[in-house]
């Protein structure tokens, strides 16, 4: 009894409405471009992978929680506030009122996490589009960072966070570097690039892999293994495809909703702690458009703005686009404004072989 | 005839000013399908939300295996075993068939402390179940998009039954379809009720009615107009009731033929 017409699918076609097709062949492309122009610059010597390493994976963080949140339906604009807002209150907490910096990270991801649960409630009492709703938060949380931040110390940037932190395990968790063994026996071997001078002279000038990144695959495949393979990932589909049908059958969309909204802000805040740890400081501007270059990770990576379709790797795959082209241009010696030529036309680009790949799956014409 | 599995008696619904529902009485067997007929605006959707749960009657009683039901939402009726088929809510077009079908429902698989979905059993059993219904899919894992619309009305529907239904309400589910979609899903109707399951086949299609039903009832302006058995009634008669007589009577000459 199937339609005839319908059994001529090609592999072709199948592997054509994967989500990350678009972000696969994107990062391929944006790689042998770079390897072209940028080979001998020492992008792609250790410490040059390192540093679009870092700058993917800073993208990626907010990317997975982006993702999770647009796919079950909603967006969040206030991710960029919510960033710069959590780094002025680890810093207050710790360097101005002097608590130790473990309880400063953990009370700030109780008030971030709070404040998604807040901006996910709203949306979903008050029926009004998540646009509207973040987009309110995103200048309530700008506004109280900067207030807070001059309340207390007079400034929009507060330092000396990396003094409080120093031995403090949270803080490693966030600015530590693991396999520093490995990349010490590597230097040792010759294979990767030492100080000659300096007291850190023998030292490999790559220490090793910054915690930053492992929080970004640790995020990431936590947001695919969720997604792809749960219950609650089966809801979360369900709850951006049609809400409504997803109730009829009792998916409890409004607390999936609500943990997303809550998933976005926890990894905002692990974001920006990771960058206030590294920084050593906190200022009241950090994060800005961060949630534009979040959703922007997330559509390159094939998911649909309308929600209900999409995919973590995609998204992750869209962040190292993201990393890969700001970082290479400026390697290669490239006017830096240009990359936000490429980000506005990737991103149309993107959104039309989206649109064009949700037609063929639900068959529209 | 066995005894009804579930029985509306005198069902009013009232929204402020507004009569939807004075007084109507309605039951179903197992095994049997009972269609309720009627045209726009005559109460059908006020009167299946109120037996699925999700408005509570304004007076009246329902009697769900002889037993007086309150049913404070459509989980509760779900539970219950009441499932309903919405027109256009059945399906989420971009999910696929298996995610679909285990929607709310999902099968777990633990690993250690870790719970995931069993896609392995859900695939398995999405391919029997939609063939079963005479539904051959490629692979389970083609999205909801892909299939017509009859058969996205015939996923629904073994999904119900696959979990355990015992009524199953039917919201025009012929009524986007064309002729050949229309009568496959008429033939799915007919194999749910031979597994002793009972249909409630809601319609405005008098044809459509009179293919697969063992009674009818019209609904008009909020009150049934009497239920017929099988062969106790003809298709004039139905249509007049549902349109209220005359005026139809009028325009049929015209056009020619039945509506």
């Amino acid at each position: 009894m199937t339609d005839e017409r319908l059994k001529q699918v090609s592999t072709l076609r199948r592997i054509m409405i994967r989500p990350e097709l678009g972000a696969i062949s994107g990062a391929i492309l944006v790689f042998v471009f770079f390897l072209m122009i940028a080979g001998d610059s020492g992008m792609f010597a250790p410490q040059g992978i390192q540093n679009w390493a870092v700058v993917s994976a800073q993208f990626a963080i907010i990317a997975v929680g982006a993702c999770l949140l647009m796919i079950a339906g909603e967006f969040d604009l206030s991710v960029g506030s919510m960033i710069g807002f959590a780094g002025i209150v680890i810093a207050i907490l710790s360097v101005q009122w002097g608590w130790p910096v473990w309880a400063a990270i953990l009370i700030t991801f109780a008030i971030t996490i709070s404040l998604g649960a807040i901006n996910g409630f709203l949306v979903i009492k008050t029926g009004l589009p998540s646009f509207i709703v973040t987009l309110a938060f995103l200048y309530i949380l700008r506004g109280l960072t900067i207030w807070l931040s001059i309340l207390t110390t007079q400034k929009t940037v507060i330092g000396g966070v990396k003094k409080a932190a120093e031995g403090d395990w949270l803080a490693a968790v966030f600015g530590g570097k693991v396999f520093t063994g490995f990349f010490q026996w590597m230097a040792d071997q010759g294979w990767i690039e030492t100080f000659t001078r300096g007291t850190r002279a023998g030292q490999p000038v790559v220490e090793g892999v910054p915690m930053l990144i492992i929080w970004a695959l640790g995020l990431i495949i936590f947001g695919q293994v969720l997604l792809t393979k749960t219950r609650f990932g089966n809801w979360i589909f369900a709850a951006g495809g049609d809400a409504q049908a997803a109730r009829y059958v009792g998916v409890p969309v409004n607390r999936v909703k609500i943990l997303m909204f809550m998933f976005t802000a926890f990894c905002a805040t692990v974001f920006a702690t990771a960058q206030v740890m590294e920084f050593g400081s906190a200022a009241a501007d950090r994060g800005l458009l961060k949630e534009f270059e979040a959703i922007i990770s997330v559509v390159i990576g094939g998911a649909l703005l309308t929600g209900g379709y999409g995919s973590v790797v995609g998204a992750a795959l869209g962040a190292l686009i993201f990393g890969v082209v700001q970082q290479g241009l400026f390697f290669s010696g490239a006017e830096s404004s240009l990359f936000r030529v490429f980000l506005g036309t990737i991103l149309i680009l993107a959104v039309i072989l989206n649109t064009y790949i949700r037609r063929i799956i639900t068959g529209e014409r | 005839m066995t005894e009804p599995i579930i029985e509306m008696k005198n069902i009013e619904k009232h929204f402020g000013a507004v009569i939807a529902l004075g007084g109507v009485s309605f039951d179903v067997c197992p095994g049997e399908v009972h269609c309720l007929l009627g045209d726009n605006g005559a109460g059908k959707s006020t009167f299946i939300k109120t037996m699925s749960g999700v408005h509570k009657p304004t007076s009246g009683t329902i009697l769900f295996e002889g037993k007086e039901m309150n049913f404070e939402s459509p989980r509760d009726a779900m539970a219950a075993g009441i499932a309903t088929v919405y027109q256009d809510l059945a399906m989420i077009p971009l999910m696929s068939v298996t995610r679909n079908f285990w929607m709310g429902n999902e099968p777990i698989r633990k690993i250690g402390p870790l719970r995931f979905f069993d896609f392995e059993l859900a695939n398995r059993v999405t391919m029997e179940e939609m063939a079963k219904m005479g539904i051959n899919l490629r692979e389970p894992s083609q999205a909801v998009g892909t299939l017509s619309g009859g058969e996205r009305q015939t996923v629904a529907i073994a999904r119900a039954v696959h979990f355990g239904a015992k009524v199953l309400i039917l919201d025009e589910p012929t009524s986007a379809l064309g002729v050949r979609q229309t009568s496959n899903v008429l033939a799915t109707i007919d194999k749910v009720r031979k597994q002793g399951i009972a249909v409630v086949f809601i319609t405005h299609n008098v044809r459509h009615a009179l293919a697969v039903g063992d009674r009818f009832t019209v609904l008009n302006r909020g009150k049934t107009l009497g239920t017929a058995r099988r062969g106790e009634i003809t298709p004039e008669e139905l249509q007049d009731m549902m349109a209220g007589g005359q005026e139809l009577a009028q325009l049929e000459s015209s056009l020619g033929g039945t509506v």
